[in-house]
């Protein structure tokens, strides 16, 4: 009986050992809650946005760390920042920079036109990986007069040439090594990377406009979506950028300790039809699958009350927006009649190659249900991101995906009939190019609202619905963008009660 | 000895040279695209052509496993496909969580496990020895990431004690900081290992018990204790370090699969998140240094198995 008193004593002093690295261990981390913790999903791959470095780095670093001539503010307007101002020749070709004044690098070098014509061709250069590469074609020259001039000129006219620069990020001409280190203009310096968890801001003390809310703001990274909304709950992050499970939900709607905000997202979700094969080369048989589809219960099943009906391939944020659900109702009388009237009044069978990753599966579960009553057999083929790439995107082999689209503005894509999609229609590539070659935005807006209508109306695809962008947060933090267009997380303005 | 020593180094680096081969050879038989995960919906051919350049899957394989091969030589692991980065330095820095995860859980599982194993032999008779062989049954079906979630619900979550994931900014510098948040990994680990580690060591303690040598001692006049400790220990040692050597190994890979229900920036994580983009470099370096764990683990405990026992390591050709 000895040696079990013995053992018990032993198990006794072991929990009291922990116990007590436990308490010592509050008292040291309490000091740190100045900073704002913040929990995301993505982390970046590296800290290059024309290397690879994904949606995690443009979230931590846009408008952070890196600014770019202009910023696209939280609502979708676009805005100066590092430039002052600018000229554009009456031809619409020559645009002309003033840069401001006393704006220097985290390094201590001041910004000079230099730096920004090395930022703009790095985006440009051969082995960029940069998504917006091909939006900056047009681009024929850029030339520095002085320090605090840019002069660049396009070969052809380009509306949404200031929009675009808003992606480039002014980046100090002399750094090297951009891959695990920084050198912007922004009101954060880089802290510590700890790869595998977290990324830390530090207040740049130097910056040239209004200095950040906080000194540190630490983003910390999750693979698993439970893991972050436990994080939550116990306090140890403040702000969830962008929440991916409605599921997850539940325990923040109804407590008072925490704020759901449901902004605007731009990620749109879609059912792809191959509009080169048969049978969806034919309208009517495209716009009978569009009317089966409930879209508003696939919406509700998947997210509740949140997340918005899209009738075309514009989100409301766009500037050429307009409601167009009912171009395509949902009735499936008249999707019978579609289908008849296409030449398949008995239905058909198509494969549906979904990606196997949320939300698409249940997607394809409920078109394939949807479809059943009006006789159109779907065979579910699911497959990897990767495969998806391989097959869908690069091979074009595919009848019918499913697939989120995430950037704004993008109804353009259906203007390039040798996109994955194939959608043909001479007439709406000619708007689209007289949209990017219009003089003023108004134009652009007019000519792309075509497009707009003419999509719809040929249901080049499905468009099923417009994901919520939801951001939780602790209920004493405020200052937080709530829309994160694009990625981005403004975090200058957040601040803690 | 030194004969033994000799041929078991050199087993040990034909089965390392043979599973360097087997890594490389399966990762490639794969179906997929590395390039792929550097792609957007928006991709140019233009950039599509980058990505593959980047990723170098553009050349022979046999050319690309020389190259592997023969940075390897040097010490030298590569560079990740996508984020172009070093992949020693990264799995060293993964290593400062995972390598105390392991040896501080096996070395909790494995005091648990003694005086748990020789309780339930001992008094096998009795409520709690027949509660310990029934825990340790029921552990050993447990997966470990369910038991994982199951104590942070607990004591996260609900009562709050201790975080429910993540590690310091600052690694070990604050080491208070870093073993609070890697508690409740290690009791995770700890528990689902010592339920194996008990069913061993219950079993040895019995064969022990109901042996000859036993009965001669106390026959000759030796206390019941006092014999189980003079010959029992030793010669109940024997079947358990071979079995140390494996259940070491096997604490490693739970403690690989843990991290990504704490959040941990270990080895696990980053094989994970590797695996998922097919950046081959990375998979390889993890597979790489984890194999050489495993067999200098093993190699160790047949080392250990012959110190301890004296039949084995006179005979020469005593080894498997």
């Amino acid at each position: 009986m000895k040696k079990h008193t013995a053992f018990v004593a032993l198990g006794l002093a072991t929990t009291l050992l922990l116990a007590g690295c436990a308490s010592g261990a509050d008292s040291s981390s309490s000091e740190g809650a100045s900073a704002i913790e913040i929990g995301s999903l993505y982390e970046p791959q590296n800290l290059s946005n024309f290397g690879g470095g994904g949606q995690g780095v443009t979230e931590a670093f846009n408008g952070n760390v890196y600014e770019g001539l202009y910023k696209l503010t939280d609502d979708g307007s676009v805005e100066p920042l590092l430039a002052e101002s600018e000229t554009v020749s009456e031809d619409g070709l020559t645009y002309t920079f003033t840069l401001h004044d006393g704006v220097s690098f985290h390094s201590g070098k001041a910004l000079t036109s230099a730096d920004v014509k090395a930022s703009i061709e790095a985006v440009l250069s051969e082995d960029s990986q940069s998504a917006r590469k091909s939006s900056f074609s047009a681009i024929s020259t850029i030339e520095t007069p002085d320090d605090a001039t840019v002069v660049v000129t396009l070969a052809e006219r380009s509306i949404s040439f200031i929009y675009n620069l808003s992606y480039i990020w002014i980046i100090n001409a002399d750094a090297t090594d951009l891959e695990t280190t920084e050198d912007g203009t922004g009101p954060y310096t880089l802290g510590e990377w700890t790869r595998g968890s977290s990324l830390s801001l530090e207040r740049f003390d130097d910056y040239w406009g209004e200095a950040a809310s906080t000194d540190e703001v630490v983003f910390n990274y999750f693979t698993d979506a439970t893991a972050l909304s436990n994080a939550l709950l116990t306090d140890e992050i403040d702000i969830v950028t962008s929440v991916q499970s409605p599921d997850a939900l539940t325990q923040f709607t109804d407590n008072a300790d925490y704020v759901v905000s449901d902004g605007e997202s731009t990620t749109k979700e879609i059912l792809v039809f191959n509009d080169r094969v048969a049978p969806f080369d034919n309208v009517d048989v495209r716009k009978a699958i569009y009317s089966a589809i409930d879209t508003e219960k696939l919406l509700n099943s998947i997210w509740g009350d949140y997340g918005t009906l899209i009738g075309s391939m514009v989100p409301p944020t766009d500037p050429w927006y307009e409601d167009l659900t009912q171009e395509n109702p949902y009735d499936v009388e008249l999707a019978k009649q579609l289908l008849a009237s296409g030449g398949q009044p008995d239905g058909f069978e198509f494969t549906l190659d979904t990606p196997s990753y949320d939300p698409h599966p249940v997607v394809a579960e409920f078109v394939k249900s949807e479809l059943a009553k009006i006789g159109v057999t779907v065979n579910i083929n699911t497959i990897s991101s990767d495969e998806w790439y391989t097959k869908v995107y690069k091979a074009q082999d595919f009848t019918a995906t499913l697939q989120e689209h995430v950037n704004d503005r993008d109804v353009v894509w259906y203007g390039n009939p040798d996109f994955y999609w194939g959608y043909n229609n001479p007439q709406v590539a000619t708007w689209v190019d007289e949209a990017e070659a219009s003089a003023t935005t108004d134009e652009q807006t007019e000519k792309l609202k075509l497009v707009n209508q003419q999509i719809a109306a040929d249901a080049a695809s499905v468009w099923l619905y417009l994901y919520p962008q939801i951001v939780v947060a602790s209920s004493d933090v405020s200052g937080y963008p709530v829309n994160g267009l694009n990625s981005q997380f403004f975090v200058y303005d957040i601040v803690t009660e | 000895m030194i004969v033994y020593l000799l041929r078991r180094s050199a087993f040990l680096l034909v089965s390392f040279l043979i599973a360097m081969v087997a890594i490389f050879v399966l990762l490639r038989l794969l179906p997929g695209d590395p390039s792929n995960a550097l792609l957007s919906v928006t991709a140019t051919p233009e950039q599509i052509a980058a990505a593959q350049a980047q990723v170098g899957a553009d050349r022979p394989v046999l050319e690309q496993f020389l190259t592997w091969f023969g940075q390897l030589a040097q010490f030298d692991l590569g560079e990740s496909f996508i984020s172009s980065l070093p992949v020693g330095p990264e799995i060293a820095a993964r290593l400062s969580v995972t390598i105390p995860l392991t040896l501080i859980s096996f070395a909790v599982a494995l005091v648990v496990s003694l005086v748990a194993g020789v309780v339930a032999a001992t008094r096998s008779d009795r409520w709690y020895g027949i509660l310990i062989s029934g825990f340790s049954q029921l552990g050993v079906a447990v997966p470990v990431f369910w038991v994982g979630i199951l104590l942070v619900s607990v004591f996260a979550v609900g009562l709050r004690w201790l975080p429910s994931s993540g590690f310091p900014r600052d690694d070990w510098a604050d080491p208070a900081d870093a073993l609070r948040s890697l508690t409740l990994p290690i009791v995770t680990v700890a528990l689902v290992m010592s339920a194996s580690l008990t069913r061993y060591i219950r079993s040895a303690t019995l064969d022990v018990m109901g042996s000859d040598y036993l009965r001669s001692a106390r026959a000759q006049g030796s206390g019941y204790s006092e014999a189980l400790w003079r010959h029992g220990v030793r010669n109940g040692a024997v079947p358990v370090i071979s079995i140390l050597g494996i259940e070491l190994a096997t604490t490693f890979l739970g403690a690989v699969v843990v991290e990504s229900v704490f959040g941990l920036p270990g080895l696990g994580s980053m094989l994970l998140r590797a695996i998922e983009q097919h950046d081959y470099p990375n998979i390889q370096g993890v597979l790489f240094v984890s194999t050489l764990v495993v067999l200098i683990i093993g190699f160790v405990a047949d080392i250990a198995q012959r110190l301890v026992d004296p039949r084995l390591r006179l005979s020469i050709s005593g080894n498997r």
